[in-house]
């Protein structure tokens, strides 16, 4: 009656697909070096923003006057702005700040996104018509022009920042997650637990949401870098944080008028955007590499 | 004497098709047109015929996982179409349905446990102390092993997948399981233990099934009953002996002559039909079998035949739906090929 067992599988530890997958992944992740550096820096990044504060002596909003525009030194690493404030305890406090918005923004935008995601791909018909709609308007703004009005709207503060760019990641979300659930909502066994009687909270919850988390996982890291950079530049326009909180674009801003003269002011506060935002592509990409079974060869 | 546990009546299937830059709708893929039929309680009926003829549609519409364009289903003498939600949610526990992909039918992310542990939580079936013990007992009941409780179904061949789905439409005690395509994906020999294992079910615990499928050969084996559909209509309904050996609807003769005879030497006049089945968008007028059919004559091309029987030719409800049941048999009629 009974198909033959194979007596090895049959004392092999059971693993669950996920753990093998999740394995899988590391390994491929693991050796991807751009991919790890990208990683490494990322941790780095936030074990700076938790611990940097403490570490660094300097005052990263006390002006000191005698000491304005000085280069780089043993004593200001980094040289200091023009109201003589040190840029290496700036970048350093201004870290948090960078973090605080990119992981926010993107995780508020994918909750939302998500949410409409899976309803217009599960409901499908009209809903979904309107949902998709709704979002081709809010994708159909380039990003920062749209986090501007945002903001413009709202009025400059951090925490709009957060709003506006939650607000243009939505969109983008709820494509992938439109387009993942409309694959797996075609599945038998979606069919054979509805046929069971399940609800559609159910069959959402248990069944088609842990089976579209990579894509959603890959994005929210990509997504973390457009983030960064929409912040910076939001806040060098003078619209995200306000003089003389430490974020990276407004010290751009700031040191716009003297840039010339003394480039260490700029460049910086510049040089931490590229790196946090460089760390957060090269750990996405590889993140895609690795979950995408697309690319398996 | 049976009675109907499911009877299907005037049962019609539409899916839009959206065009224009409007995305209104411009036609309708007539998957299944105006079927009636019932099942008996204890019996197999099966639904035959070839691909997109709106076998697997018809299942699925009697579950209302494609909700039908409109038409009765009857079932236990409760009409499952104007059901709500939620109460459509609690009949589902009497009405199951078996996958053909064992492959795509299962969440692999699931244990059997889970799987079948999640069918009971559904339907609250039993109270959570005992599930588990009944999740063995479902286990060795459909030819698992106890031991093989904790696994995924990645660990399990095909056969044994369809093991699992079969016992997870078990789980809730249906008293009808629909069959769809249930064996097609299994090589022969599983399909045979499977078949056989569908079969003992029945005995045991008394179900009905609606076995749909395209194979001949495993209709034979199981029904009680075949209904042969085409373009989404009834072309003939019998008892699986008379349809096998005494059919009456040119169609069902095509494809019943189709059925490979393993004996070199008997010579066979296979019937080849010319051209392809006609889309169901835009059916042919009348029999929709006339485009095709060697018999036809104007009269097909202009009235639909309904469902008729015939007391000297056929017997047991056996019904075909055919203007000139009488002339082909008689001979008056000669194919025109």
């Amino acid at each position: 009656m009974e198909e033959t067992v194979n007596v090895s599988t049959q004392e092999k530890k059971r693993v669950s697909p996920q753990l093998e997958n999740l394995k899988n992944v590391w390994r491929k992740l693991r050796s991807n070096y751009l991919a790890m550096a990208g990683g490494i820096l990322i941790i780095f990044f936030i074990i700076t923003s938790f611990a940097g504060p403490w570490i660094v002596q300097n005052d990263p909003l006390a002006p000191n006057v005698a000491d304005r525009l000085q280069g780089p030194s043993a004593e200001y690493w980094f040289g200091t702005d023009h109201h003589g404030r040190d840029i290496f305890a700036r970048i350093i406090h201004g870290m948090s700040i960078t973090l605080y918005i990119g992981f926010t923004s993107v995780f508020i935008g994918m909750i939302f996104g998500v949410f409409f995601g899976v309803i217009s791909g599960y409901y499908g018909k009209k809903i979904d018509a309107v949902i998709m709609r709704v979002m081709d308007v809010l994708l159909a703004f380039p990003g920062i022009l749209l986090a501007l009005g945002i903001v413009a709207v709202l009025g400059g503060s951090i925490n709009n920042v957060i709003i506006a760019i939650s607000i243009f990641s939505i969109p983008v979300f709820a494509r992938i997650v439109r387009g993942s659930t409309l694959g797996v909502r075609q599945l038998e066994y979606i069919d054979a637990v509805r046929a069971l009687g399940a609800s559609d909270t159910r069959i959402i919850f248990l069944h088609i949401l842990p089976n579209i988390m990579s894509p959603i996982i890959v994005q929210a890291t990509l997504r973390i870098a457009t983030a960064v950079l929409t912040a910076a530049g939001l806040s060098f326009l003078g619209l995200g944080a306000q003089p003389p909180d430490p974020e990276w674009g407004a010290m751009l801003a700031a040191g716009r008028d003297y840039m010339w003269e003394y480039p260490h002011i700029t460049l910086f506060p510049g040089l931490a955007i590229v790196a946090v935002v460089l760390a957060f592509n090269l750990f996405g990409d590889g993140v895609r590499d690795a979950l995408d079974p697309k690319l398996k060869t | 004497m049976t009675t109907d546990l499911l009877k299907v009546q005037h049962l019609k299937q539409y899916f839009p098709i959206k065009g224009g830059i409007l995305g209104r709708k411009v036609n309708d893929v007539k998957a299944v047109d105006d079927i009636s039929f019932e099942v008996k309680a204890g019996e197999t009926l099966s639904i035959v015929g070839e691909s997109g003829c709106g076998k697997s549609t018809t299942g699925r519409a009697i579950l209302r996982l494609d909700e039908p364009t409109s038409g009765e289903v009857e079932f236990g003498g409760k009409d499952l179409l104007s059901l709500s939600k939620a109460e459509m949610r609690k009949m589902r526990k009497d009405l199951q349905i078996i996958f053909q992909d064992p492959y795509a039918s299962i969440n692999p992310r699931q244990t059997v446990r889970q799987i079948l542990g999640e069918a009971m939580a559904i339907q609250n079936v039993l109270p959570k102390k005992e599930r588990e013990a009944r999740i063995k007992e479902l286990m060795t009941t459909v030819g698992l092993g106890e031991h093989q409780i904790d696994r995924f179904p990645h660990e399990f061949s095909g056969g044994q997948r369809q093991r699992i789905g079969i016992a997870r439409a078990l789980a809730v005690d249906p008293k009808m399981i629909i069959c769809d395509e249930s064996v097609s994906a299994l090589d022969v020999s599983i399909q045979a233990q499977v078949l056989n294992l569908l079969r003992k079910l029945q005995k045991e615990l008394d179900l009905t099934y609606l076995f749909i499928s395209h194979d001949l050969g495993v209709v034979r084996h199981i029904s009680d009953r075949v209904l042969v559909m085409y373009l989404g209509k009834i072309v003939e309904i019998a008892d699986k002996k008379s349809l096998f050996d005494n059919p009456k609807h040119p169609y069902t003769k095509t494809l019943l002559s189709a059925i490979p005879v393993p004996d070199p030497s008997i010579e066979k006049d296979q019937i080849i039909l010319k051209g392809d089945v006609p889309s169901p968008i835009d059916p042919p007028t009348g029999c929709r079998f006339h485009t095709r059919c060697p018999f036809a004559t104007d009269k097909c091309k202009d009235e639909d035949p309904e469902l008729r029987t015939n007391d000297d030719l056929m017997q047991d409800g056996h019904r075909a739906a055919c203007h000139y049941i009488e002339e082909i048999e008689s001979g008056e009629m000669q194919p025109n090929y």
